[in-house]
């Protein structure tokens, strides 16, 4: 759990980041969204001392951040930011190997999992291990940049922006990607970001952030239907609002028993997909299936009723 | 093997060959002397003169490395930043005078020889690894450098592991023109008696013997022709580690 409790950080009389009090639960993902200059990532590198903080405490499973010194503190924590920023004089598996060869680990033990996350990441450790950044893609670059934030098996991850250099269809897969590790380690990922879209994509919570000041802590279910203000109102965009609800539940939630007719979607699919779906072919019920087995149907005026604003 | 390193190969052989027997090149020179002198110096062996010109360039090099990396390194830290403008202007101030004119103020002190020179010539090629230095260290991508504290790494892990590998191009390319303006200038040493080639260039104007003036900046100048390659050639091959395979389309 990390706990930031009054965190402010001043140059000179302007508050970057103007005492934000949050508290993120471990094994969630949380995203801290803003436009440019709202103080987001200064809020990140304050977690990780990258920024000392001008007042106000950070701890971290109960322990102040300031007890440690903070290169220590860092190698405990994942970083990974945009643009990947690996180092270019050093291989892949070196880059990789970077914290846990800090931390004094045992040459064997680095190259396994060294292998083992380039497995994780979907590169051939035989292919790659011994590359140069440089000869890589920017989406393969972006994955060795996460890889070696999660090397030393870290519980905390902190990302600034890590996707925004990757075009959609990349980003897409590497957000999934991100999904399915954090689902598999429980890691607590710290995530910032610019893209509302991005941030209800990903978050378990989502922290909006503007001119220094924390607005809204909250799920993003809650954001989207009760935006504190009007700028997180603007953040989410007004004409998207019931398609990123949609966007938030898999079809699962919304089965109903019944027949429909023509092609059947996956149960895992959003809402989102299978009110794109229904438009686009005309229909009023899609037949949902899951894992090859048909589970029922789901319908137009339950997409609609669940599209509308909560109460 | 490519054109250039082939005829960069023989040129280096022609100078050993001139060194090991000049006598044998007499012929090509005695046309530029006047009856009765001699075609190749004669007062030390060419082999001799070369070694210590050598030695004193790379000693002198060697020492305004050392120090102008060291100082950078200090000055690009954040508790010696104040001291930037300082070493900026002294490594300035070194490259201002002229290596005669500090010649002149240290033979009174260190007397003749080879010591005022070496002073010279290190304070002459301060400024260009200075510079250098600072602007690789200043240059690095920030993402790597924000990468690298992040990972946890120490201010030295990060000097050492990152910035000065990353700045080692630069650095080198600082180097090299030290090394060259070295050379060239280590022969104004033999004013004060420093055995440098420049030894058989004085003789050469003293006596007018023009086949003198010639041996002696030939040697000079292919020395420097030589070492100047050989260094661009290092230094292409630290760029080329950092960024293999961006070379993936055609050179």
């Amino acid at each position: 759990m990390i706990e930031i409790a009054e965190i402010s950080k001043t140059y000179g009389n302007s508050a970057v980041v103007d005492r934000v009090t949050m508290k993120v639960e471990p094994h969630t993902i949380t995203v801290i969204v803003g436009t440019s200059g709202s103080g987001k990532t200064t809020l990140l590198r304050m977690i990780n001392r990258l920024v000392e903080p001008s007042s106000g405490t950070i701890r971290i499973d109960g322990e102040d951040t300031r007890t440690v010194p903070a290169y220590e503190l860092r190698r405990r924590m994942g970083y990974a930011i945009q643009g990947h920023g690996l180092f270019p004089h050093r291989t892949v598996g070196q880059n990789i190997g970077t914290v846990p060869k800090l931390l004094g680990w045992d040459k064997a033990l680095i190259a396994r999992r060294v292998d083992e996350l380039l497995e994780l990441f979907q590169l051939d450790p035989g292919e790659y291990r011994d590359r140069m950044p440089s000869e890589l893609s920017g989406g393969q670059q972006q994955r060795i940049g996460v890889a070696r934030a999660l090397a030393a098996e870290p519980n905390i991850l902190l990302m600034d922006e890590p996707f925004g250099a990757l075009d959609p269809i990349i980003r897409a897969q590497a957000q999934q990607n991100l999904l399915d590790i954090q689902k598999r380690f429980g890691t607590t990922i710290v995530l910032v970001t610019h893209d509302m879209e991005e941030a209800i994509h990903l978050g378990d919570r989502i922290a909006v952030m503007d001119d220094g000041q924390l607005l809204q802590y909250a799920a993003p279910e809650e954001i989207i239907a009760r935006p504190a203000t009007d700028f997180i109102d603007e953040l989410i965009g007004t004409g998207e609002r019931p398609f990123r609800l949609l966007s938030l539940a898999s079809i699962r939630a919304a089965v109903e028993p019944g027949e429909a007719d023509g092609a059947s979607i996956s149960a895992d699919a959003t809402l989102r997909d299978a009110f794109a779906e229904l438009l686009w072919s005309g229909r009023t019920a899609l037949p949902v299936e899951d894992r090859g087995k048909r589970i029922g149907r789901v319908t137009l005026a339950e997409l609609k009723r669940r599209a509308a604003r909560p109460r | 093997m490519s054109w250039s390193l082939i005829i960069r190969l023989l040129v280096l052989a022609l100078l050993i060959a001139f060194l090991v027997a000049p006598e044998s090149f007499a012929f090509l020179l005695q046309p530029f002397t006047k009856i009765g002198q001699p075609a190749i110096y004669d007062r030390g062996t060419l082999w001799g003169l070369t070694l210590s010109h050598l030695a004193i360039t790379f000693a002198a090099t060697s020492l305004a490395t050392l120090v102008a990396l060291g100082l950078a390194i200090l000055v690009t830290r954040p508790f010696g930043a104040e001291f930037l403008p300082l070493s900026r202007s002294l490594a300035n101030i070194g490259q201002t005078f002229p290596p005669v004119a500090v010649l002149a103020l240290t033979v009174p002190i260190l007397g003749f020889g080879t010591a005022p020179t070496l002073v010279a010539l290190f304070l002459y090629g301060l400024l260009p690894i200075f510079e250098n230095s600072i602007t690789g260290l200043t240059t690095l991508p920030p993402t790597v450098t924000v990468a690298a504290r992040g990972m946890g790494m120490t201010g030295l892990q990060r000097l050492v592991r990152v910035e000065l590998p990353l700045a080692l191009p630069v650095i080198l390319s600082g180097v090299r023109l030290s090394t060259v303006i070295s050379l060239a200038t280590a022969t104004i040493g033999s004013t004060v008696a420093a055995r440098t080639l420049g030894e058989i260039i004085i003789a050469g104007l003293t006596a007018s013997n023009t086949a003198f003036v010639m041996q002696g900046g030939l040697i000079v100048a292919v020395l420097a022709v030589l070492i100047y390659d050989g260094l661009s050639a290092l230094e292409r091959f630290f760029v080329a580690r950092t960024t293999k395979g961006s070379s993936l389309s055609p050179r």
